[in-house]
Formats: structure tokens, C-alpha cells, sequence
């Protein structure tokens, strides 16, 4: 089994050009060279992607889950940050 | 399907390409033996994805034979209906997997050739060869950069992973001078302008090698004897085995689909 020689390594795709690209899974492999191989073999055998990113999993800074109250809550009353309260005129058309 | 073993009318045009879609499907079962077995989930899918593409390759090429021969042979009577002595695969290829290093190794000599096979091939009078090698480049030099990242990692490595994959290019040296035979087939195909002389590659196959080989602090083993026969159908004792596993339904149960 992949131990400690071989660490986690979070993968991204970008599906098309214009997208951004998204988390798509985990992998295990030795370094970074390997790991883009993994995700390819992995993560792109349906031809999902154009672009890989893998990025060592403990180089990302995660939010508490325990700090949910104070992190999202305060922002659930602003429901005036949302668009939704702006009518558009009708010769704006689809936006 | 008639049951049994077929017949191939072994045309020049068909035995050329044959040889090719044997390399192919033979490799490719190979990686497939690993299919659950592999030493981590990456590599297993790995492993599978290259065994895929050879086996994509060996389709094409194996259709392309049996409409140069036209007798009606599809791809499977090629794959499952014929002995042993009719294969016409590199030795190179049939080896057995062995551990890790020796897939790697195996995978690795064969697609340094490869790659610039059908990148030459591209270039083939035969439009159906030229369309298959410009699929099959692609797919070769992915095969052979992930094999190289890894004998680096296995030769520069720890003290076991640097002696297990100097015991497998040394193992699998003597098969790679088959990789450049050309014989009475391949002459006729390069007077046609449908192959490319085999011999031109060398130095380019050798000069990749040599490079990754140093990158990995392994020694390339010195060109002694060269062991051949496949091309021919002679093969060594594991073929015969492998032939056994492949086609085993087929020979069972002529003809049978699902």
C-alpha cells in the first residue's frame, strides 16, 4: 500500500479552454512528476481535460470545520449582496 | 468463425503488418496480466491504459491484415485462431512480466523503439499504416516517457530498486537486436515505401536509451549475442503459455460471442 514514500497529491482539471480548473480527486505518488503522470492516467481516460494541475496535498490550508458559525453564518443574513434585487430592463435581453 | 486454427496467406503486405499487430497485442496482454495486481491503484491503471492502447493498435493493424489478405479473416481469427509458430511478435515482448522493474524495463526498450517507428511510419506510402502510426506515435511517447521516469526512479533509487532493474535490462538486453532485423519482409516493404529501414532507427533508439539509462546510474550492457526468431515464429517457451491464457475461450468453445 502507498505509505509515507508515496504522499497525497490533490488533482484539478480544466475541462475546455475559459474554464477553470476544478478539484477532481486525491492520488498517491512519489513526487510531482509522477503524480501529473497518475492524474492523467487516472483522472483523464474519458477525455475530460487539457490541463492538469497536482498540488501536494499538506501545501493546502484548509478552514475548520468547527469554525463553520463564525466563517459562513454572518453572511447567510446579507441576502442584499446577492443580484437578485436589481430588475433588469427588458431591452438588456439574456445576460 | 470455422473452428480450429486459420490458414494465413502470408503475403508480404500481410506478414509486415502482422508482425506489427502482433508486437502490439502481445505487449498489451502482457500489461494486462497486471490488471489487480499492480504494486499501488496508480500504477495498475497505468499499466492498463498502455496495455489499452496496445491493444487499440493491434485492432486497427489486425483489421488492416485481414483486409490485405482478403479471405475473410477478422481481428479476432488473427488473435485467437492462430498456433504459435504463426505469431510473428519481437521476443522482446512475450518475456513475462516479472517484477516491476522488468515491466518497466520491457516497456521502456520497446517504446524507445516505437516511438520513432511510427513517427517514421507516418510517412508511409500506405495511407491506412500512415494513419495508424500517426495514432499510435502519440500513444508511444506517453509509454515511453512514463516508463523512463521510472527507470530513473527504480535505478536511482534504493540499493534493491537500483539491483532490480539492472538484473532486467540486463535480463531483456539480448532481445533488443531483433528490434532493428531486417530481413527479405521488411526490404520489400522499404522498396514500396510502406516501411522504413528498421536499421535507421538504431542510433536514435540507442542514443534515448543511453541517456535515460545514465540519468538512472544504470549500465548499458554491452551488445553481445543477439537472440532472434520471432519474426519468423520462432519463439522462446512463453508464448506458447501466454497463447494458452488468450485464446483459451476461443479454442474452447469455437466461435463463441458474448
Amino acid at each position: 500500500m502507498a505509505g509515507s514514500a508515496t504522499p497525497l497529491w490533490e488533482v484539478f482539471i480544466r475541462s475546455r479552454n475559459g474554464l477553470s480548473h476544478k478539484h477532481v480527486g486525491s492520488l498517491h505518488a512519489a513526487d510531482a512528476t509522477l503524480a501529473l503522470h497518475a492524474a492523467r492516467d487516472l483522472y483523464t481516460r474519458r477525455g475530460e481535460g487539457l490541463s492538469i494541475w497536482v498540488v501536494p496535498s499538506n501545501a493546502i490550508t484548509a478552514s475548520d470545520p468547527a469554525d463553520k458559525g463564525m466563517m459562513f453564518e454572518p453572511a447567510a443574513s446579507k441576502i442584499y449582496r446577492h443580484p437578485t434585487f436589481y430588475e433588469v430592463p427588458e431591452e438588456v435581453g439574456h445576460m | 468463425m470455422e473452428s480450429g486454427s486459420i490458414q494465413v496467406t502470408e503475403t508480404p503486405l500481410v506478414l509486415f503488418v502482422l508482425r506489427r499487430a502482433d508486437d502490439a497485442l502481445i505487449l498489451g496482454h502482457r500489461l494486462s496480466e497486471w490488471c489487480g495486481v499492480a504494486p499501488a491503484m496508480e500504477e495498475d491503471m497505468a499499466l492498463a491504459n498502455m496495455g489499452l492502447d496496445l491493444i487499440g493498435q493491434a485492432r486497427s493493424l489486425y483489421a488492416y491484415a485481414g483486409e490485405a489478405e482478403a479471405v475473410g479473416h477478422d481481428e479476432d481469427a488473427f488473435a485467437y485462431c492462430r498456433d504459435e509458430r504463426a505469431y510473428r511478435n519481437l521476443l522482446l515482448v512475450e518475456q513475462p512480466n516479472g517484477d516491476f522493474a522488468k515491466t518497466m524495463a520491457r516497456q521502456f526498450l520497446y517504446a524507445a523503439f516505437a516511438y520513432p517507428y511510427w513517427r517514421a511510419m507516418m510517412g508511409s506510402a500506405d495511407a491506412m499504416l500512415s494513419a495508424i502510426a500517426a495514432k499510435s506515435e502519440k500513444e508511444m511517447a506517453y509509454h515511453l516517457r512514463y516508463c523512463a521516469e521510472w527507470i530513473v526512479r527504480l535505478g536511482d533509487g534504493t540499493t534493491t530498486s537500483h539491483a532490480r532493474a539492472t538484473a532486467a535490462i540486463e535480463e531483456l538486453w539480448p532481445f533488443t537486436g531483433e528490434l532493428f532485423e531486417v530481413d527479405g519482409v521488411e526490404r520489400a516493404a522499404i522498396a514500396e515505401g510502406i516501411g522504413v529501414d528498421l536499421e535507421t532507427l538504431r542510433g536514435a533508439w540507442r542514443s534515448s536509451v543511453a541517456e535515460i539509462l545514465e540519468k538512472a546510474a544504470l549500465k548499458m550492457p554491452a551488445d553481445g549475442w543477439m537472440q532472434k526468431g520471432g519474426r519468423n515464429g520462432r519463439h522462446s517457451e512463453h508464448l506458447g503459455h501466454l497463447l494458452a491464457e488468450l485464446q483459451y475461450v476461443q479454442r474452447a468453445i469455437p466461435g463463441a460471442i458474448w
